[in-house]
């Protein structure tokens, strides 16, 4: 074949080798490596395995129905992923959105990053043989699980943010409970730290591994954790402020390195802020109605908005066209493992083999975020 | 579209150099999302490049780079020179709306399955099955 020749002018020591797609520890997702021994010289991403046409579906629902289904591509970050639907609906409609709604929109999608980062380290843990890190990360996300519990009523799609506010407010227990975890896991934090940050094994194992520098970073597009590992200080939070963001007091944690390692560290860098943002923002929470009266089926005029907010694994984006009519014309989910994608041919290149799933997972890929 | 957005278009056999433009004299370096609408009723097909720049004080700007093209040939230059990351976003585009992007290196399925043989999903004629 073609592709072989290219590499190597003795094709047989080319070798073919389909990674994927039966769950290779990280979702329905398949790499073609080609392979020179233990040496990898090339790799080609093979998304499209749990597609299921959130997008054509959005066109037959009206922008109401749209909610449920739209959080499903991702679970582990159900707020994030609906928030700008939201910002984007309240956008065309020109929704006055009460002040404790946005609130409590931020509180959910932070406790979402958590969520969202928590999986991540722990998923990375075990991909490098780590099974402390897996073990401690599932379950300590279980208490952030059980606090997005108690606000939203389920475990991990709550269908929580809509157009218009949240769905329902917030119980007085949830606060307190809130406060608590929050202090909880600043203490916790520490020792992951510990025990999988700075532990010599898996420094070995990701220092200077999947290096992405500051440039390619951004001519691919690269989003997120990804980005702010490679030395780029852009967060949405700060740059495009939506919500309650600019009134609470966080930092945006970014790293030059660009190594796995960096990646990795910059989740975890992340998290403290996101503790931070959920104390302020609990203890702040105005008085008030959380969501508007918009009725089973709002009338969005017609127009054309494109919204943006930093989802746990960077920017998610909404593409919204609205004909005036009950269901949106089109809508375009922008995903921001669908944005990393084009950086993990670069990295999967003259590298190990040993080295694949450090690489794959530390770009926080996720493909049913991806395929949508 | 609100503050902060702008949407930019031209003729397509200039489109290219507006999208340089954009990039090199307005400094949006990546590609945010490329998004298709079916304007079935004018017989178009619209393709829109949302570029976002990660520099201090613009990043909160979008400029959307849009062009539209007849629905019975759509041809229009990829874009790939300009914003390496706008690869994917292209396949995607060109298997759901029929487009062909000229000068991409692979047009194969991304999403779909590889035996796909239908319109393209996401244009308006095309009724998902069961409704």
């Amino acid at each position: 074949m073609a592709v072989e020749a290219e590499y190597s002018p003795d094709a047989d020591r080319i070798m073919a080798v389909s990674l994927g797609p039966q769950h290779p520890g990280a979702g329905h997702f398949r790499i073609r490596l080609w392979l020179d021994g233990d040496f990898l010289v090339r790799a080609s991403p093979d998304a499209g395995y749990v597609h299921r046409g959130e997008e054509k579906m959005a066109e037959y629902r009206n922008y109401t129905q749209n909610v449920p289904h739209l959080e499903r591509p991702v679970i582990l970050d159900s707020s994030n992923i609906l928030l700008p639907y939201a910002l984007g609906v309240d956008e065309l409609m020109g929704n006055n959105v009460p002040p404790r709604a946005q609130f409590l929109r931020v509180i959910m999608s932070e406790a979402n990053r958590i969520i969202s980062h928590m999986y991540y380290l722990g998923i990375l843990g075990i991909f490098v043989g780590h099974s402390t890190m897996i073990e401690w990360a599932m379950g300590d996300r279980d208490f952030w699980i059980d606090f997005a519990e108690r606000i939203g009523g389920a475990r991990v799609t709550f269908a929580y943010v809509i157009p218009g506010g949240v769905r329902n407010d917030i119980p007085p227990y949830a606060i307190e409970k809130g406060l608590k975890t929050c202090d909880w896991f600043d203490r916790r934090m520490n020792e992951y730290e510990k025990i999988f940050l700075k532990n010599p094994i898996f420094l070995e194992r990701s220092e200077g591994v999947g290096v992405l520098s500051r440039e390619d970073a951004i001519r691919f597009g690269a989003t997120g954790t990804v980005l702010r590992a490679s030395g780029v200080r852009h967060d949405l939070r700060r740059d495009e402020p939506y919500c309650v963001y600019p009134e609470l007091d966080f930092e945006i944690p970014f790293l030059e390195q660009g190594d796995s390692w960096a990646r990795a560290y910059v989740a975890l860098l992340e998290m403290r802020e996101s503790v931070k943002i959920i104390r302020q923002a609990l203890k702040k929470l105005p008085p008030g109605s959380v969501r508007l009266k918009l009725g089973p089926q709002p009338r969005v005029p017609a127009g054309e908005v494109y919204t943006r907010t930093e989802a746990a694994r960077g920017e998610m984006s909404y593409h919204i066209v609205s004909d005036g009519s009950p269901r949106p014309y089109r809508v375009k989910i922008g995903t921001p493992s669908f944005k990393n994608l084009a950086a993990l041919p670069h990295l999967l290149k003259n590298v190990h083999v040993a080295d694949i799933p450090v690489i794959y997972w530390s770009l926080n890929y996720w493909p049913v975020e991806a395929d949508r | 579209m609100k503050e902060r957005r702008l949407k930019v278009t031209a003729p397509l056999p200039e489109i290219k150099g507006l999208a340089a433009f954009v990039r090199d004299d307005l400094g949006f370096d990546h590609i945010s999302a490329v998004s298709g609408v079916d304007w079935i009723a004018h017989h178009e097909l619209e393709v829109i490049y949302f570029a976002g720049s990660v520099k201090e004080g613009w990043a909160d700007f979008v400029v959307a780079v849009a062009e539209r093209v007849a629905r019975d040939n759509p041809v229009v230059p990829s874009l790939i020179e300009v914003w390496p990351g706008a690869e994917y976003h292209e396949r995607e585009t060109h298997e759901m709306f029929g487009i062909n992007f000229q000068g991409h290196p692979d047009q194969s399925h991304l999403l779909l399955p590889e035996d796909w043989n239908d319109l393209p999903p996401l244009r308006k004629d095309y009724v998902s099955p069961g409704r």
